[in-house]
């Protein structure tokens, strides 16, 4: 659950998203849920001139399943704080 | 702030375009899903893009769309959409999802 109280804190943020089969989608992050299902709006998608299949849409839901990892913006990860985090729950809690 | 809602409720009744794990393109009219990501889509069709010729339009129907085989369901303006000429869009297929 660490990484989803995380990704909510992101929300509001832009970000970019690369997918499993290579498209990396930016735009400003809406919702995220349990399995990191994200939604994204006023998403562009990157090299649109190689991936012309989304022109038409706005906003999207990102199955967390496909994404490979996600840009953040800079300065906002409070490195030291994530990395503590990320000990005390490998310990449990 | 905590976010907006998840689900895909605000998608309900909405044209939607879904790119699946092996690539494909579905755009269609989102009548209901589940929380596996289980899709039904009413009245829809692939978009089949190629680098050789235009888009190519498949009619399919309704369909029952598994979640596990999706990528991104994509919310789509219809102005937009209707707007673009799909004959003269070339592009290469996507790839499929590789875990």
């Amino acid at each position: 659950m660490l990484f989803y109280s995380y990704f909510k804190t992101l929300v509001g943020k832009e970000v970019t998203v690369e997918l499993k089969n290579d498209l990396a989608i930016t735009g400003t992050l809406h919702s995220v849920d349990q399995y990191l299902n994200i939604k994204l709006n006023n998403i562009r998608v990157v090299n649109e001139q190689k991936y012309p299949h989304m022109l038409s849409v706005r906003a999207c839901f990102v199955r967390g399943s496909v994404v490979r990892f996600i840009l953040l913006p800079p300065g906002s990860v409070d490195v030291e704080l994530l990395h503590d985090a990320t000990r005390r729950e490998a310990r449990g809690g | 702030m905590s976010g907006g809602e998840t689900g895909l409720a605000q998608y309900v009744d909405t044209t939607v375009s879904v790119i699946t794990n092996d690539g494909r393109t579905i755009v269609g009219t989102l009548r209901g899903y589940d929380q596996a990501t289980n899709l039904i889509l009413d009245e829809c069709h692939e978009r089949v893009y190629s680098s050789k010729s235009g888009v190519e339009q498949l009619v399919l129907g309704l369909y029952v769309i598994r979640g596990d085989n999706i990528a991104v369901i994509g919310e789509v303006d219809d102005d937009k959409d209707a707007s673009i000429d799909f004959s003269a869009v070339r592009a290469a297929p996507l790839k499929p999802v590789t875990h």
